[in-house]
């Protein structure tokens, strides 16, 4: 019977290309590195979030002033806890979806974890010792950024390499993000810093651009850093995790193509609408408000995708943790996406910028969607990478949710009213014609609003020390999965 | 390479017969509104490009005309239009004058208050209320050059003891331990004849020795009782304001290194209507002295 020498072909197949034949104890560690990085990262939030809220807490030392502390808050975050989400995510998702062993190996996967670990560590320490390009999300010196560009075109040729080599025919969509979020975080992460070096014994660099094309350069890259790493890859990680937590097909096979391309066509262009009113000339600053106002789709295709995938399985959210955290991710996704377009509006803009509403704006981006897809897919990860057939305590994932739910939300509000307020307040004349405010009196009616902020961010870190508790205990405590298990599962499922 | 079309059960879609790792997708079509939507923001791009700036060219605006530049200028040019007539009374106006017309006063407090919070709060606090380390409070009747309107005035144009301005107000107190000109206990001796002056003094036997050397040294600029001199912009010894601290320490550093505050001049930074309004804007923080 043909069918059955088919079947029988295909069991053989799968028989080589066994679980353990993908590389997986490096995805481990990197699993490990998010999860602690994500805590070091919060728990510095909750220090420079404290340290506006009461500035003796800068405590008169130069290495923890917020100015040095605050990039390694950014820089754990996004690049510690996101970048080893992300290596994570996609190294284990790629060899999975494309049934190919990682190219390159154990090794490779060893070293992409070592080396961005290293990079890391190298970058932090630099802050702290006052060691800075001083571009915002690109603050490490020329010998940290050498090293960064080899780690990254190493896991270009690691990832590429796996899908060169797949057994499936098509590229699944997780892998196109996951390929477009590392093709283009290497160009960015190059253009922005090209710098000459004061001597190679010198840590101190020029960068080679100045003035405004330095600033447009900066925003060239910064912009795309969230378009490409926080989000381009963290949609990588949705497209696999939440159709395996749900165990239902993704939406729409269409969209996916068009979502992505016109969202990796669009995102390039709207960099300028962080240089709105400044010396930039008008026609860069129009162009970067349009190409914002029209990312708005292309980004809720996204939305959709993952919300949409759950019809059939929405039950499933009362009973899995990770879903749950995956699926709110996906909202505040679509809420930050449709108030960045917004907030490109020069009229809006011209209120928001340069106040805390913006940092309001990317932290439901970074706490609701980067945070918690991170947070749903390690629950689903965690278990499995080590065998085992169940989370620790279910109940412990649901605290963890609410607290941070809630801590996103007070973070977020207070920051909503605080920036309004702020850019209201610098705007505002009195009948005489005299400017209401001075800028020290804004200063001091955000002072509440920044203690609301300091408790979310409390409440927040709360829940991740909790998560990194259950995951933990999973490893450890949880029985592992029997091979009996699936023996006794039904024949005609092999 | 299986390729297998199936019928999705709970949605009735077909699948597109792929399938990753247990995965498979759905053959949706595009929802309408989210492609209407899409449209539409492009729509709005080809328009708005056309109204607004957006060729790379010098001087190229669109069919709005609107510039940045343009649009503050207009902006600016709408604020000073609106307050021109009242600044320029302002800026002819003796202060005097200004404290006697209620129009130009209220006018003064409420322009005087942004002005001082921009450019005065920084070392005299938010509300006069000073610093520690020379910084004196402007809301008390405590004066060190004076606070009558023109006195203060004065002080807000030239400025002290800075080198942008010959009019600047200046004094030297000389460093009496440093340049040797008393020894290290009889700065003692002085310290406790000044704390004496506001009933203060530990050291009787001190106080009095310190009582000769403040005639000898002090009076020509602190007055015989120590109440200080304004044209010298000497302060006031004998009552419980401090500019640089009244514990003894203090005072013994005073002695021996001097003090020389500095403050800008501000009549070249700022308007003279401005500087008539801080003018009254500082005489009405509450230590304001009559002419």
């Amino acid at each position: 019977m043909p069918e059955g020498g088919h079947a029988a072909r295909l069991a053989a197949e799968i028989g080589t290309l066994r679980q353990d034949s993908y590389v997986e104890g490096p995805i481990k560690a990197l699993a490990i590195a998010t999860m602690f990085w994500g805590i070091v990262g919060f728990l510095v939030g909750v220090v420079v979030a404290s340290q506006l809220a009461f500035p003796l807490l800068n405590l008169d030392l130069e290495w923890t002033t917020f100015g040095r502390l605050r990039p390694v808050h950014t820089s754990a975050v996004i690049f510690a806890f996101g970048g080893n989400a992300l290596l994570c995510t996609s190294l284990y998702v790629v060899q999975r979806t494309c049934r190919a062993r990682l190219f390159g190996g154990d090794e490779m996967g060893w070293f992409l974890f070592a080396g961005y670990q290293f990079f890391i560590v190298m970058a932090a320490l630099g802050y702290v010792l006052g060691v800075t390009q001083g571009k915002e999300y690109a603050e490490p010196e020329w010998y940290v950024d050498l090293w960064l560009t080899v780690v990254w075109v190493t896991y270009l040729v690691a990832f590429g390499g796996t899908i060169i080599k797949r057994e499936e025919p098509h590229i699944y969509v997780a892998n196109w993000f996951f390929l477009a979020f590392i093709l283009t975080v290497a160009m960015l992460h190059i253009g922005n810093n090209i710098s000459l070096p004061l001597s190679l014994g010198h840590v101190k660099s020029y960068v080679a651009a100045s003035g405004v094309q330095d600033a447009m350069i900066q925003w060239w890259y910064g912009h795309n850093a969230v378009g490409f790493f926080l989000t381009a890859g963290f949609l990588g990680i949705m497209y696999y995790f939440i159709p395996k937590q749900a165990e239902r097909p993704v939406y729409s096979y269409r969209l996916s193509i068009v979502h992505f391309w016109s969202l990796i066509f669009l995102y390039i262009w709207a960099g300028p609408h962080h240089l709105h009113y400044t010396a930039l000339p008008d026609w860069a600053q129009t162009l970067g408000m349009v190409f914002s106002i029209m990312l708005w789709m292309p980004s809720w295709g996204g939305m959709i995708n993952g919300l949409m995938t759950l019809s059939g399985a929405w039950d499933k959210l009362r009973t899995d943790p990770g879903l749950r955290f995956s699926v709110a991710a996906v909202g505040f996704y679509a809420m930050a996406t449709f108030e960045g377009p917004v907030m490109s509006i020069k009229a809006v803009n011209s209120l928001s910028h340069y106040t805390d509403w913006t940092i309001g704006h990317v932290h439901s981006g970074a706490l609701g969607w980067n945070g918690f897809i991170t947070f749903g897919a390690l629950y689903w990860l965690v278990p499995r990478l080590w065998g085992k057939t169940e989370l620790y305590s279910k109940k412990l994932a649901d605290w963890h949710f609410w607290i941070a739910t809630l801590g996103i939300v007070l973070y977020i509000t207070a920051m909503w009213v605080s920036g309004i307020m702020q850019g209201l307040m610098w705007r505002s004349y009195d009948e005489l014609g005299f400017l209401q405010y001075s800028f020290v009196e804004t200063v001091a009616a955000m002072h509440p609003y920044y203690v609301i902020r300091m408790l979310g961010g409390v409440l927040y870190l709360t829940g991740a020390i909790l998560m990194a508790y259950n995951l933990w205990r999973t490893v450890r405590d949880e029985p592992a999965k029997q091979p009996a298990v699936t023996a006794a599962l039904p024949a005609a499922a092999e | 390479m299986p390729t297998k079309i199936e019928k999705d059960a709970v949605s009735g879609r077909d699948t597109t017969g792929h399938e990753w790792d247990g995965i498979k997708e759905l053959n949706t079509p595009l929802p309408k509104w989210w492609l209407y939507v899409f449209y539409a923001t492009i729509a709005f791009a080809a328009v708005w490009v056309v109204l607004y700036p957006a060729l790379p060219i010098r001087g190229a605006t669109g069919l709005t005309g609107w510039t940045a530049r343009g649009a503050i200028q207009q902006e600016m040019a709408e604020r000073a239009q609106q307050q021109a007539p009242v600044l320029a009374r302002l800026r002819e106006a003796t202060p005097q004058q200004i404290v006697a017309d209620p129009e130009m006063r209220a006018y003064a407090l409420a322009g005087g208050r942004v002005a001082f919070a921009n450019n005065c709060a920084g070392c005299h606090g938010a509300g006069g209320q000073g610093a520690p380390g020379g910084f004196p409070t402007l809301a008390d009747d405590d004066w060190i050059w004076g606070g009558k309107l023109d006195d203060i005035k004065t002080t807000i144009l030239h400025g002290i003891r800075n080198t942008e301005d010959d009019a600047a107000r200046s004094s030297i107190m000389p460093r009496f331990l440093a340049d040797g000109l008393l020894k290290s206990a009889q700065v003692n001796d002085v310290a406790e004849h000044v704390l004496s002056l506001s009933g203060r003094a530990k050291d009787a036997a001190a106080a009095q020795r310190g009582a000769a050397l403040f005639a000898e040294n002090c009076v020509a600029c602190h007055g015989e009782t120590g109440r200080g001199n304004r044209e010298m912009g000497a302060p006031n010894l004998a009552d419980q304001v401090w500019l640089y601290g009244g514990d003894k320490a203090s005072i013994v550093h005073s002695i021996s290194y001097a003090r020389a505050g500095v403050m800008p001049a501000w009549g070249a930074r700022l308007d003279p209507a401005v500087v008539n309004m801080l003018t009254v804007y500082v005489h009405a923080l509450g230590g304001g002295e009559a002419e």
